[in-house]
């Protein structure tokens, strides 16, 4: 039978001992209480005995290492029946779950109740006492513990006093010119503003601009401010704008609505304009011409599936974007309705989250402001973005009957700006051509729902 | 007012203490006909006697013994210990019983006893005559440790040691005795212990920082004023119990603390300084906590080149002082 030779406990405070010269070597017979290797502790010099009879198979412990009392220190065959158990025997099983009994001897281990006192003394250390598990560390705890890290991160990230003094004189960071190694932002960059923000009236004041004289006004821009700043130079970065315009004879849209306002306003409880129809005419052109209805992702084209069109609103803070989902194939009922809700809660501060997500292509109506032309910047990261201009009544020359004539028409003029990544000019003008169709092909007559 | 070096400043105020008070004796090896090895006792065995400067045999545990039993005695014993590179044998003296007779006797006892210790390199010293002993002792409740670094500070921490009530470890840097010249006031002043002192005030970052490092940290201040970085020096003066309040109050004004010691750096004052720095001024802090000292070896070495290799010197400050300046 297999069995471990322990150390054996010596009493007092003895926790640990030096293994001296062993006087068998494995492969020694010896008998029970045959002297097998001397040992040295700070109390006493000893030999220690064999606890059975039997072969030394193999020495764990060398001459010169620190052990603890109680590990192993040696392995033998017993002969049957002289095993009596008790102090300085284990079973072998233990042995292979604990395959750091050599390194504990190197390590160290905590001594569970051991007496710590002064010699002689009832000093036990109880607060040790958490268990059975061993108090060593475990190589892959002693591992894992991360080495000290000398250096803050000198680009990024700001210092403790820096984010408490930006707080406290209610200063945006991002605004700031920073001094610092790499361009951190230090303490010094942010009391300089604190002091031009202080002594100056109203918005804080951005320090170390070049070329501003005292007759300058220097606003700090508001968050939503930056935010669209920020978004157009991405998309202008990133994207290279194409740009197409056409003239839409929109007389008939004109009159089908002067027509219908009142009785859709009275019926549906929401006011008609012309965008709902626009809207509806520019969600089925994006329906046949799914190019325009996409993204240029990592090198590639996704094709969206679903069809949100947002509307560009002018809000208090600035331009915001609201969206319109799945607006093709919504009646122009439905669109009304959507778009004063979602156009409603833009200019109320009181979007939700899911009015400004997932927008696939953007409309703007800048017509209401005047504008009859212009070249709009994408909405990032959408292929494409159409204006719809001032609606004016010009002199036009139409066909009938083989014969020309020179009458007055309400004409709008439509601009896309598209990605020239994904959309070429081909394709580009057949939507416009799409939504020209469309628009035109409304008459006073139309049956719009 | 008069100017004194430092030796100087020691050796009159122990003349003066003992003048003052008959029972303040100075013992430790050639403190009498030889007037110490550094002659901080020079002519005093003359005027007070070989009963109150007592020359021992060389023993460093029979001199702190010796002081230990005199101070709870009644006696205010100075012991010199020749350098503090063989003041070993004395701790028990000092860290097992010294520290501990206040509490141990409930008060009833104490041990109102100096020990002035020579100690630190720069000197040519080589290995044994060029120790920082400062961390031990500073560890130590019960035990106040003050390093004064000028003539002024000398006499004043030395005034107050003697006449404490408990075991006061003076640490004299050896290279500042005759290096350091200044103003003394011939009058009779203490320095309370646990008091720090700005140096040189400041508005970039503070050095923290005692003894020769002092002078040399005081040095790389100018050079680095001219480079337009105003450097604050803060001489902590005492090391145990550190002036806690001033080391925060500098350290959130100019928020990046720099901690200068001739002392290896690890487990050190500067660790306990670092320590105070983090937990006090977090929120002030515009920097990392930067240390400076001497690699982690052994030796003070002998060789004239390894040993300017081996401890800070004003140059090596000032490049820490730029680049913490910088970050």
């Amino acid at each position: 039978m297999a069995f471990n030779i322990e150390l054996p406990h010596v009493g007092e405070s003895v926790t640990e001992a030096v293994i001296g010269k062993w006087l068998k070597a494995p492969g020694d017979r010896i008998e029970k209480y045959d002297p097998l290797v001397e040992v040295t502790t700070d109390k006493v010099n000893m030999d220690v005995p064999s606890p059975a009879s039997g072969v030394l198979t193999r020495i764990l412990a060398e001459e010169g290492e620190t052990v603890p009392m109680g590990s192993i220190i040696a392995e033998m065959e017993a002969a049957d029946g002289s095993v009596s158990g008790g102090e300085g025997v284990s079973g072998a099983t233990e042995s292979a779950s604990s395959p750091a009994a050599g390194l504990a001897g190197r390590i160290g281990t905590l001594v569970q109740g051991a007496n710590v006192g002064p010699t002689g003394g009832e000093f036990s250390d109880t607060s040790l006492s958490t268990g059975d598990e061993p108090a060593a560390r475990s190589p892959s705890q002693a591992a894992s513990a991360p080495p000290a890290s000398p250096s803050i991160s000198r680009q990024k990230g700001f210092s403790p006093v820096v984010t408490r003094l930006a707080a406290q004189h209610g200063i945006d960071l991002a605004s700031l010119v920073g001094t610092g190694l790499g361009g951190r932002v230090t303490k010094k960059d942010v009391l300089a503003a604190a002091e031009k923000s202080d002594s100056g009236a109203g918005t804080a004041v951005q320090p170390q601009i070049d070329g501003v004289s005292s007759e300058d006004q220097v606003i700090t821009p508001s968050p939503i401010r930056r935010l669209i700043a920020n978004h157009m130079v991405k998309s202008m970065s990133e994207i290279p704008h194409a740009w197409s315009a056409i003239e839409v004879d929109v007389t008939g849209m004109v009159e089908w609505s002067a027509a219908n306002r009142d009785s859709f306003e009275s019926e549906h409880g929401v006011r008609l304009t012309y965008l709902p129809i626009t809207l509806s005419v520019v969600a089925e052109a994006l329906k046949v011409n799914p190019r325009l209805n996409s993204s240029w992702v990592d090198g590639k084209i996704v094709l969206k599936g679903a069809i949100n069109v947002g509307v560009a609103v002018a809000a208090e803070d600035g331009l915001v974007v609201p969206v319109v989902h799945a607006a093709a194939g919504a009646s122009l009922v439905e669109l009304a309705g959507k778009l004063s809700g979602v156009v409603n809660r833009a200019r109320s501060g009181s979007m939700t989250l899911d009015d400004v997500q997932g927008g696939t292509f953007t409309l703007n109506n800048t017509g209401t402001l005047g504008s009859v032309w212009g070249g709009a910047i994408i909405n990032h990261p959408q292929a494409a973005i159409l204006t719809t201009e001032a609606i004016v009544k010009r002199p036009a020359v139409i066909s009938e009957n083989g014969s020309d004539s020179v009458v007055v028409r309400s004409m709008m003029n439509i601009c896309l700006s598209f990605d020239h990544r994904i959309v070429d000019g081909a394709e580009a003008s057949a939507f416009m051509q799409s939504v020209k169709t469309g628009l035109e092909a409304i008459t006073l007559s139309s049956d719009l729902k | 007012m008069p100017e004194q070096t430092v030796i100087e400043a020691v050796r009159d105020t122990m003349r003066a203490e003992m003048r003052r008070d008959d029972s303040v004796i100075l013992l430790g090896e050639d403190v009498g006909s030889r007037g110490g090895v550094f002659l901080a006792s020079d002519g005093l065995v003359e005027e007070f006697g070989e009963n109150r400067v007592i020359d021992t045999p060389l023993a460093e545990s029979l001199i702190c013994g010796v002081a230990l039993g005199a101070a709870v005695n009644g006696m205010r014993p100075i012991a010199e210990i020749q350098f503090a590179d063989f003041m070993w044998p004395a701790i028990n003296q000092l860290i097992g019983e010294a520290s501990k007779v206040r509490y141990g006797t409930n008060g009833v006892k104490t041990a109102p006893m100096t020990v002035r210790v020579p100690y630190g390199g720069g000197v040519r010293g080589g290995l044994y005559h060029s120790q920082s002993i400062e961390v031990l002792f500073a560890h130590t409740p019960g035990l106040s440790v003050v390093a004064p670094a000028t003539p002024y500070d000398a006499k004043g921490l030395l005034a107050t040691a003697i006449r404490t009530n408990d075991p006061v470890i003076v640490l004299e840097h050896k290279r500042t005795y005759r290096l350091v010249k200044g103003e003394v006031p011939a009058e009779d002043y203490t320095i309370p212990i646990g008091k720090a002192e700005i140096k040189r005030p400041g508005t970039d970052l503070t050095i923290f920082t005692y003894g020769l490092m002092l002078h040399y940290s005081l040095q790389a201040a100018e050079m680095a004023a001219a480079n337009g970085i105003d450097v604050e020096v803060l001489d902590l003066r005492t090391l145990r119990p550190l002036d806690a309040d001033a080391i925060a109050e500098s350290a959130s004004r100019t928020g990046k603390a720099l901690i200068v010691q001739e002392d290896t750096p690890a487990v050190s004052i500067s660790s306990e300084v670092a320590a105070i720095i983090g937990e006090r001024c977090f929120f002030d802090l515009d920097g990392p906590i930067t240390r400076l000292g001497p690699p982690e070896l052994p030796p003070m070495p002998f060789s004239p080149i390894q040993e300017a290799a081996f401890m800070p010197s004003p140059e090596k400050i000032l490049t820490a002082i730029t680049k913490l300046a910088e970050i």
